[in-house]
């Protein structure tokens, strides 16, 4: 471990070069004016080419857009801001290497950015390693929280698990299907939700099927069958499908022509968004929901704005918005409140000034950073409409502060993230009342280096 | 004052006078009442709870109000909205862009384009649809046609209440159709079933439609031994023809998904299995194909049965020439050198993909089923065929079909033969080998653009189409015998069947596993696949 760090061509912010760091820093704070010729440099970590660029090109678009305005309202601290765009192309190991350029050549002041959730845990050493800020919109499974991490998407709490509750309050679901992608972000949630339906909800276990399939599956025939036979037992049946990626438009292709409707068996979907839907005909697909904090179809001005703004950007009349767009809405105007707040894009500061600071979010309300790093969302269940838009039918009275740490699932139970001081800690076990780390050593020596 | 010579006129004519003047004076009066109370009871739409709605669709359909129909029709589809200015309801009449042409919903008249910023759509949701459907389909019940009728019918079975039992019973004697009067008979038994009378099993007897059978085992649960044990009894039939239900539609899932393999395989089997070359851009080639029915249809808006039909001939000429291109290229430079070939053509996969990205876009682009290849055609209540995979599987063999001749019996085929049996002796007997090994390569190609258009059915049209489908591909060719067609369609219909069996009970990532683990057993067993060469082709 220390030899490895030695070997770490740039760390000053994690020895007792600190000071020297921070004597050097508070001296550029306190010249202005050579800082102000200098624009301030945001990276943006988005596939461009490989599987993943069907989703993460047009993140990659937002980002640049809300620099564009931010520049023309003058910049920031009265610089002018400037994209780095890298293209890890939808290769995991890749997305760290890009992240390593964008921190130590780049010297980016912020990186939006990563799409999967094994992308990020590519990513998360590089960043916490170089002490960057990466701010992360696409919602995920959870179990996690990085001093160097803001978690814009909805955690398990602000999707999941309120769409399994609308299901069995509002809609009386009492059979469970479990569909999702065989990787770490359906398999995390699945276990969260088998344990939710069965502890909380009393679903017994021969009514819950859990069906994983690889990714990019395309014959869904035989999956689709099952599901229809297993609803057709005279109990109230849904899907509640993690199936990501563009593997659902064949299932859901197969849905409508196998004649799955939705008021029979309604499928939930959570990684289906406006822009997966712009790959099919919807017509068959009517009723099927999605869990969501945004939709495009949300009723409010800031809303119809960003949508001008985005068809004016992309240049294209029928360019759609989504969920993950609008978290990196949320996550840039933080990040640009909390530099303006801490008077410097130093990542340290802007790290402690983020917390608490609250910015609008699209659908009418606010979003405020927590000391979890993760952000308080309204929940909102769509339904599918003819023209490929969502209709909220359902959605939290308030919003929802993300809980990284599942109370569902035993082992983070107990753990609680608080990154204000004193805390400091990821994983504070608040039964043992002490911080985990990951690694017991780094911690005992940070903690020298802090006395 | 005088007397008006009202008074002499005879009685009746005045009486008639009077009606029409009130009618006159009164008509705009009556029609503001009219528009008032629609307008009332359009207002319990607007709410947030859905609970509300739905007790406001209900005070619609007993307001017997003439619009109640078209209003309900319009709140289904999700036509029915609200001036945010005024509070006005309007219907939307077309909902594209971003200015909607409305239509007033209470006096009908048009209201030309507005905003939708301006406009308030009234949300519904799944129980609202369900109670809307079941609404808009009794009215289909008494009126629609044969269809409809039916379609009403089979929604009800399981739905039926006491109420709604009287006026199916003299809806029932009225009915024409055989077929509908069957599904309401059985909508009748299934009440009377749930009602404890044992004699309902009877009609029930056979059906397989799961209401129906959910009725079933209710009543096979009862205190009353004699409706449980009848219930019992035409559960077992029931169960044991659904048993035979689903041998036949896991056959038809294998086949249809072997077909897909078929499909992707065969243009390989020519140009690997025939010709040798490993082409590792054979996918992309497939995706090429699947592009060209997209800007078929791009070019033809509104007619995508035609743009489909007409891209079976264009996805194969953009595929062969592409294939030409390659072939010209790159292939003929690397031959009787495997090793190169493989990279070179995974290249140039990389490359078309990479081109497609930048030049159309890194999104899957929107492929339109026709009308006439989505939905299912219903065998019975619990089998149903898919459409668009019959359409695959007819065209799947097909191509097969037409491959076979082209290599059987015609001269191209004899000289392909020729060529890859003995390219020495080939060309010593007058045949031009190069133009041969065009050809080949660009009817293989073809092929796959010809997959391509039936795969932009079936899956995603985007860069990586290609990409899933080359390691099956590989895996038919070989597990069927490089170099024999009907192997390849046998080793890929026969594949496609394993994977649906195994897929139930090992789930698809342990299926799709298991038939590698398989395919590579038998490869060691029999390395020349199902049905190797013989003879002095197995040596070239």
């Amino acid at each position: 471990m220390n030899a490895s760090r030695r070997n770490m061509p740039f760390h000053p912010l994690k020895t007792p070069l600190r000071f020297v760091a921070a004597a050097l820093l508070s001296l550029g704070v306190a010249a202005p004016a050579l800082s102000q010729d200098e624009p301030i440099k945001v990276g943006i970590l988005h596939s461009l080419s490989g599987t993943m660029a069907i989703s993460e090109s047009t993140l990659k678009d937002t980002v640049e857009m809300l620099i564009e305005q931010q520049n023309e309202q003058g910049g920031l601290l009265g610089r002018e801001l400037e994209a780095v765009v890298v293209d890890p192309a939808s290769d995991w190991p890749l997305f760290a290497e890009r992240a390593r350029e964008l921190l130590a050549q780049e010297e980016v002041d912020v990186i939006f950015g990563n799409w999967t959730s094994v992308s990020r845990k590519s990513v998360l050493p590089v960043v916490e390693e170089l002490n960057g800020l990466l701010f992360y919109p696409v919602q995920y499974e959870g179990e996690e929280s990085s001093e160097n991490v803001f978690y814009t998407g909805a955690a398990p709490n602000q999707q999941a698990i309120p769409a399994v509750n609308y299901l069995h309050d509002e809609v009386g679901v009492e059979r469970w299907v479990l569909a999702g992608t065989d990787y770490v972000y359906p398999r995390t949630t699945n276990r969260i939700l088998e344990t939710y339906l069965k502890e909380e909800l009393g679903v017994a276990d021969e009514d819950i099927l859990i069906n994983y399939t690889p990714f990019g599956h395309s014959d869904w025939q035989n999956i689709v069958a099952e599901i229809k036979r297993f609803g057709s037992e005279g109990k109230k049946t849904a899907v509640v499908s993690t199936v990501n990626g563009d593997a659902n438009v064949p299932f859901y292709r197969e849905l409508g022509n196998q004649g799955i409707d939705a008021a029979d068996i309604p499928v939930v979907a959570f990684s289906v968004g406006e822009q997966e839907l712009s790959g099919i005909d919807t017509g068959p697909l009517v009723g099927h929901l999605a869990a969501w904090n945004y939709f495009m179809s949300v009723d409010t001005d800031a809303n119809y704005d960003f949508i001008d703004a985005w068809i004016e950007h992309t240049g294209d009349e029928e360019a759609v918005t989504n969920d993950p767009m609008e978290a990196h809405y949320i996550g840039f105007n933080m990040w640009a409140e909390a530099v303006r707040k801490a008077g410097t894009t130093d990542v340290d500061a802007v790290k402690e000034a983020i917390i608490g600071v609250t910015v609008p979010n699209l659908s009418g309300g606010y979003a405020a950073m927590l000391p979890n790093h993760h952000i308080t969302k309204p929940v909102m269940i769509g339904e599918i409409q003819d023209n490929g838009q969502f209709v909220v039918v359902w959605e939290t009275p308030s919003t929802v502060a993300g809980d990284e740490w599942s109370d569902f699932l035993p082992g983070s139970r107990d753990l609680i993230a608080d990154w204000r001081k004193p805390m400091e800690c990821g994983n504070y076990n608040v039964r043992e009342g002490r911080c985990m780390g990951s690694d017991a050593e780094a911690q005992a020596e940070e903690a020298l280096a802090g006395n | 004052m005088r007397i008006p010579d009202a008074f002499k006129l005879p009685v009746m004519t005045r009486i008639v006078t009077l009606t029409l003047l009130c009618l006159l004076a009164c008509l705009p009066a009556v029609g503001a009442a009219q528009n008032d109370r629609g307008h009332a009871l359009l207002e319990g739409l607007v709410s947030r709870s859905f609970n509300d709605k739905a007790d406001a669709i209900e005070a619609i359909l007993q307001s017997e109000d003439e619009r109640a129909n078209d209003w309900l029709q319009a709140l289904l589809d999700g036509n029915l909205q609200r001036l945010k200015e005024d509070g006005r309801f309007v219907v939307v009449v077309g909902n594209s862009g971003r200015e909607w042409p409305v239509r007033d919903a209470l006096s009908g008249e048009a209201l030309g384009e507005i905003s939708r910023r301006d406009l308030d759509r009234i949300t519904i949701n799944n129980a609202l649809r369900g109670q809307l459907r079941s609404a808009l389909s009794l009215v289909e019940l008494y009126a629609g046609d044969e269809r409809s009728r039916l379609a009403a019918a089979e929604g009800i079975i399981g739905e039926v209440d006491g109420e709604l039992a009287a006026a199916l019973e003299s809806r029932l004697e009225e009915e024409e159709s055989d077929k509908v009067r069957h599904r309401l008979s059985q909508a009748l038994a299934v009440h009377r079933l749930e009602r404890g009378e044992a004699d309902a099993v009877e009609t029930l007897a056979g059906s397989l439609n799961s209401n129906v059978r959910v009725a079933l085992t209710r009543a096979a649960q009862s205190d009353d031994p004699a409706l449980a044990d009848a219930a019992r009894r035409a559960l077992a039939d029931i169960q044991q023809t659904l048993k035979l239900n689903r041998v036949a539609e896991t056959l038809y899932f294998g086949l249809s998904m072997g077909s897909v393999l078929v499909l992707a395989a065969i243009g390989l089997a020519i140009t690997f299995g025939v010709m040798g070359v490993i082409n590792m851009a054979h996918g992309e080639l497939m995706m090429l194909g699947a592009y060209t029915t997209w800007a078929m249809q791009q070019l033809l808006p509104g007619q995508p049965g035609l743009a489909l039909l007409l891209s079976i001939p264009a996805g194969f000429l953009v595929a062969a020439l592409v294939g030409i291109a390659i072939e010209r290229g790159v292939i003929q430079f690397l031959k009787g050198r495997p090793l190169e070939t493989l990279l070179a053509t995974f290249g140039i996969s990389l490359i078309l993909q990479q081109l497609v990205r930048t030049v159309i876009s890194p999104l899957n682009r929107s492929v339109v089923t026709p009308e006439w290849m989505s939905g299912s055609v219903a065998i019975n209540d619990a089998l149903s065929l898919t459409l668009n995979r019959l359409y695959v599987m007819g065209f799947a063999l097909l191509v097969f079909a037409a491959l076979i001749l082209i290599m059987r019996r015609t001269r191209l085929g004899l000289e392909v033969r020729a060529v890859t049996q003995n390219r020495a002796m080939a060309r010593a007997m007058g045949i031009r080998a190069t133009r041969v090994d065009i050809l080949t390569f660009a009817l293989g190609s073809g092929v796959a653009g010809l997959a391509g258009v039936a795969l932009s059915q079936l899956t995603n049209v985007g860069p990586n189409l290609g990409q899933s489908y080359i390691i099956d591909s590989f895996m038919v060719v070989v597990f069927g015998g490089v170099g024999n067609l009907w192997g390849t369609l046998v080793a890929g219909l026969s594949l496609g069947v394993i994977n649906q069996v195994l897929e139930p009970w090992a789930g698809a990532v342990l299926a799709k596993i298991m038939v590698l683990v398989f395919i590579i057993l038998f490869i060691q067993k029999r390395p020349r696949g199902l049905f190797p060469q013989k003879g002095r082709a197995a040596e070239g």
